[in-house]
C-alpha cells in the first residue's frame, strides 16, 4: 500500500513537473545524448520517431524519457543502449535494437544501476543480448514491455529482466520471449512479479536464486526449458500461475530445490513431462492447484520433509506422486485423484478408503527409466493392483485418507 | 473372392454374435460417456479396453468361425474356386463385420456426446484404427493356428493361449528382462521389443498420443527421436500393417500345402 501511494506521488509529480518544467524534443538526426546534457533535472525529453544510432547513453540526472511512437535506438554492436545512473528515470516508448553480445560482461539494452525509483514502461526489445539488466536498486517499475530474443544456446545468451541485488521492485505484464531465462532474481526482496507471459526461453521461464520474501502471482510459462526454477530461496509465494508444456527429458513446470516456507496456491500445471520437481524442498504448502495430463504431477526427490498437500486436483496424470525413498515425511490430505476407485457410503464427499497415490510402476520406472515403454500395460496394470492390496516397494504410510470424491472447483 | 468375402459378410451379419458385439460397444461407449461426461478421459479408458477385448474377440471369433465352417469350406473346396480365394475371402468377411460393429458401436455414442467438439477427435479415431488393425492381425493368427490343428479344443487352447501371451505374459518377461539387465543400455532393445507385440506396438502408438509429455522424462537420445518426432508414429503405422500382411501370407500359403 506504502509502495502504491508512493509510485501515485512520484507519477503525481512527474505530471506536475512536465507542466512545469521543460519539454526538449529530440528530432532524428539530433543526438539522444546531448539532449540529456543540456537537460535540467526533471525535465522531460520527448524522442521523435525515427532511427538513432547510439550506444551507452548515459542519462545521470532525474529525467523522464519518452518515445513517440517507438522510435528505434540502434547500438550497433557497441556496448549497452542506454544506461541509468540517476533516481527517479522513466524510459517509456523505446525500441531498442543491437546489444553488444559478449562473453566477459553482461550488457543489456536497459542498464540500471544503483538508483532508486526507476520506471521501464511500455518499451521493445528486439534480439537483445540482455534486455533489462538492474543492480543494486530499489524501488522500481518494469511493466508492459515485449522482450523478444533468439536464443539458441545458454552459453552465449543473455536474460530478459535480470535483477541483481535489488528490492521492491513490481514486474508486471511483460512478455518475455526466447531469452535465456525469461526474468532472472538473485538476491531480491520483497518483489512481485505478475501477469506475465514468459514462453519458449531455453532455460527458465523465472529464475530464483537467494531471493527470499517475492510473490508471483498470474504469470504463464509456456514451453521453456522448465516453467519456473526456484532456488535457495525462503518464503515465496506463488499463486495463480500457469505452466503449461514444458516437454523434454529435463523439463519442469516448476523446479523447486532447497526451499523453505513457500505456498504454491491456486496454479494449474498442464501437460508438463514433470509438474512440480520438489528436491529438498521443506514446509511447502500446496493447495488448490490443477495438475491437469502431466507425466508425472510432482516428484519428490531427497530431503522434502513437512510439506502438506491440500486439495488439489490431479487429473489423468501417467504419475501422481514419485518418490525416491521409503520415507514419508510429507502430508496429504482431502485432495481429488482421478484414479481413485473407493467409494463414499456416507455421501458426505469425502472417499471412505484411502488413497495410495503412489504406484509400483512409477518405483519401478524410478529405478530402470527405459520401463517407461510399458506404460498402460494391462501387466502393468495387475503388479500395480497387486501392489495397492499389500504394499513392499512403495511407502507404507503414504496416503490420501480423505481423497476426495469430487474435484475442488 | 468377393463372393466368399459377401458371403462370410453377411452371414456373420445374420448370427446374433455380430449383434451382441456390436450392443456391447454401444452399451459400452453410451455408459463411460454417461459416467465420464468428459471424452478424453473416456477415450484413456476405452484405450484399455481396446487393447485387450479386440484381440481377444478376434481371436475366439476366428478360432469358432473356422472350425464352424469347416464342412461348408469342404464343400466350396471341391468347387473351382482357388484356393486363397476361398480362405481370403472368410477373413476379410469376418475382419469387416468385425471392424465395423467396433467402429460404429463405438463411434454412435462418441458422435451423441459431441466428439467432433471436442479436441479428442484425433485420438479418437486413432484408436478405432488400432482397434480394427488389432481385429485382424489376431484374426489372420487365429485363422493359422486353426489351420494347423485340425483338433478343436487343440485349436481353441492355442488360440487363447497366443491372446494371453501377447496381452499379459510378453510384457511380464519384457518387464523383468529390463530390471535384470538395468547395467546395460536398453532404449534400443525396448523400442525392438515392441515390434514383436502388436498389442504393445498399438500401446505405443496410442500413449504418442496421449501421454507423450511422460515418455519424453527418459533421457535416452533413441526414445528422444521415436517419441518427439513424427517418425514413430509412421514407424509404428507401418509395423502394424507388416503384422497384419505377415500371418495373412501364411494364411494363403498355409491353405495351399494343407490336406483337407
Amino acid at each position: 500500500m506504502i509502495l502504491k501511494v508512493f509510485f501515485l506521488i512520484l507519477i503525481l509529480s512527474f505530471c506536475c513537473k512536465t507542466l512545469l518544467l521543460g519539454q526538449i524534443y529530440v528530432e532524428s538526426p539530433d543526438s539522444i545524448q546531448h539532449a540529456i546534457n543540456s537537460a535540467q533535472s526533471g525535465d522531460t525529453i520527448i524522442v521523435r520517431q525515427g532511427v538513432y544510432k547510439e550506444a551507452n547513453i548515459k542519462v545521470n540526472k532525474p529525467l523522464t524519457m519518452l518515445g513517440e511512437n517507438f522510435p528505434i535506438i540502434d547500438a550497433q554492436g557497441k556496448g549497452y543502449v542506454l544506461e541509468i545512473l540517476s533516481d527517479s528515470v522513466t524510459v517509456s516508448g523505446f525500441k531498442f535494437i543491437n546489444v553488444e553480445q559478449s562473453y566477459t560482461k553482461d550488457f543489456s539494452a536497459v542498464h540500471v544501476y544503483g538508483v532508486k525509483n526507476f520506471a521501464i514502461v511500455n518499451n521493445v526489445f528486439e534480439n537483445p543480448y540482455f534486455a533489462i539488466h538492474i543492480e543494486k536498486s530499489k524501488w522500481g517499475v518494469i511493466a508492459e514491455n515485449i522482450i523478444i530474443g533468439n536464443a539458441e544456446k545458454e552459453h552465449n545468451s543473455g536474460n530478459g529482466i535480470h535483477m541483481w541485488h535489488c528490492s521492491r521492485i513490481e514486474v508486471t505484464d511483460n512478455r518475455i520471449e526466447k531469452m535465456r531465462d525469461g526474468i532472472y532474481f538473485e538476491f531480491v526482496k520483497h518483489s512481485s512479479v505478475k501477469r506475465n507471459k514468459s514462453k519458449n526461453n531455453i532455460r527458465y521461464g523465472l529464475h530464483f536464486m537467494f531471493s527470499n520474501d517475492d510473490v508471483y502471482e498470474g504469470n504463464l510459462f509456456e514451453n521453456n526449458g522448465a516453467g519456473v526454477a526456484v532456488m535457495f530461496s525462503k518464503k515465496i509465494i506463488m499463486r495463480k500461475n500457469t505452466f503449461r508444456l514444458n516437454w523434454g527429458s529435463a523439463s519442469y513446470g516448476l523446479l523447486l530445490k532447497e526451499i523453505y516456507d513457500a505456498d504454491i496456491i491456486d496454479n494449474t500445471f498442464e501437460k508438463n513431462t514433470i509438474g512440480v520437481n520438489a528436491d529438498g524442498s521443506n514446509r511447502v504448502m500446496f493447495e488448490r492447484n490443477n495438475f491437469n495430463g502431466n507425466g508425472w504431477a510432482i516428484k519428490f526427490l531427497g530431503a522434502c520433509y513437512g510439506n502438506k498437500l491440500l486439495q488439489n486436483n490431479f487429473m489423468n496424470n501417467a504419475f501422481d506422486i514419485s518418490y525416491n525413498g521409503s520415507l514419508n515425511g510429507n502430508v496429504f490430505d482431502k485432495n481429488y485423484w482421478s484414479d481413485y476407485t473407493g467409494y463414499d457410503l456416507d455421501k458426505n464427499g469425502i472417499g471412505d478408503v484411502p488413497y495410495r497415490p503412489i504406484k509400483l510402476f512409477s518405483y519401478i520406472v524410478n529405478r530402470t527409466p527405459e520401463t517407461i515403454v510399458l506404460l498402460r500395460s494391462l501387466f502393468v496394470d495387475i503388479i500395480n493392483f497387486s501392489e495397492k492390496v499389500s504394499p513392499i516397494f512403495t511407502p507404507d504410510n503414504l496416503k490420501d485418507f480423505h481423497p476426495l470424491m469430487k474435484p475442488v472447483k | 473372392m468377393l463372393k466368399i468375402l459377401k458371403y462370410g459378410f453377411f452371414d456373420l451379419m445374420r448370427s446374433r454374435w455380430s449383434y451382441i458385439y456390436f450392443l456391447f460397444y454401444l452399451s459400452l461407449g453410451f455408459i463411460l460417456l454417461f459416467l465420464n461426461q468428459d471424452v478424453s478421459k473416456a477415450v484413456i479408458t476405452l484405450l484399455n479396453i481396446i487393447l485387450i477385448l479386440t484381440p481377444l474377440i478376434g481371436t475366439l471369433f476366428g478360432v469358432m468361425y473356422y472350425y464352424n465352417s469347416r464342412e461348408f469350406t469342404s464343400l466350396l473346396l471341391a468347387q473351382p474356386i482357388k484356393r486363397s480365394n476361398i480362405f481370403l475371402g472368410q477373413f476379410l468377411g469376418i475382419g469387416l463385420s468385425l471392424s465395423l460393429s467396433l467402429v460404429l458401436g463405438l463411434g454412435i455414442p462418441f458422435l451423441a456426446y459431441g466428439l467432433f467438439q471436442s479436441t479428442e477427435i484425433f485420438n479418437f479415431f486413432t484408436l478405432l484404427l488400432i482397434g480394427s488393425f488389432l481385429t485382424l492381425i489376431f484374426l489372420a493368427l487365429a485363422f493359422n493356428l486353426a489351420l494347423i490343428f485340425d483338433d478343436k479344443i487343440k485349436g481353441f487352447g492355442l488360440a487363447i493361449l497366443t491372446w494371453l501371451f501377447f496381452a499379459v505374459i510378453y510384457d511380464g518377461i519384457f518387464l523383468i528382462f529390463m530390471l535384470m539387465f538395468d547395467e546395460y543400455p536398453l532404449d534400443k532393445f525396448a523400442l525392438g521389443a515392441t515390434i514383436f507385440n502388436p498389442i504393445d506396438l498399438s500401446r505405443i502408438l496410442i500413449i504418442l498420443k496421449l501421454d507423450v509429455s511422460a515418455l519424453l522424462g527418459y533421457t535416452g537420445a533413441v526414445f528422444q527421436n521415436f517419441f518427439g518426432t513424427s517418425f514413430g508414429m509412421f514407424f509404428s503405422l507401418g509395423l502394424l500393417l507388416l503384422w497384419v500382411i505377415v500371418p495373412v501370407i501364411a494364411i494363403v500359403v498355409k491353405s495351399k500345402k494343407k490336406d483337407f
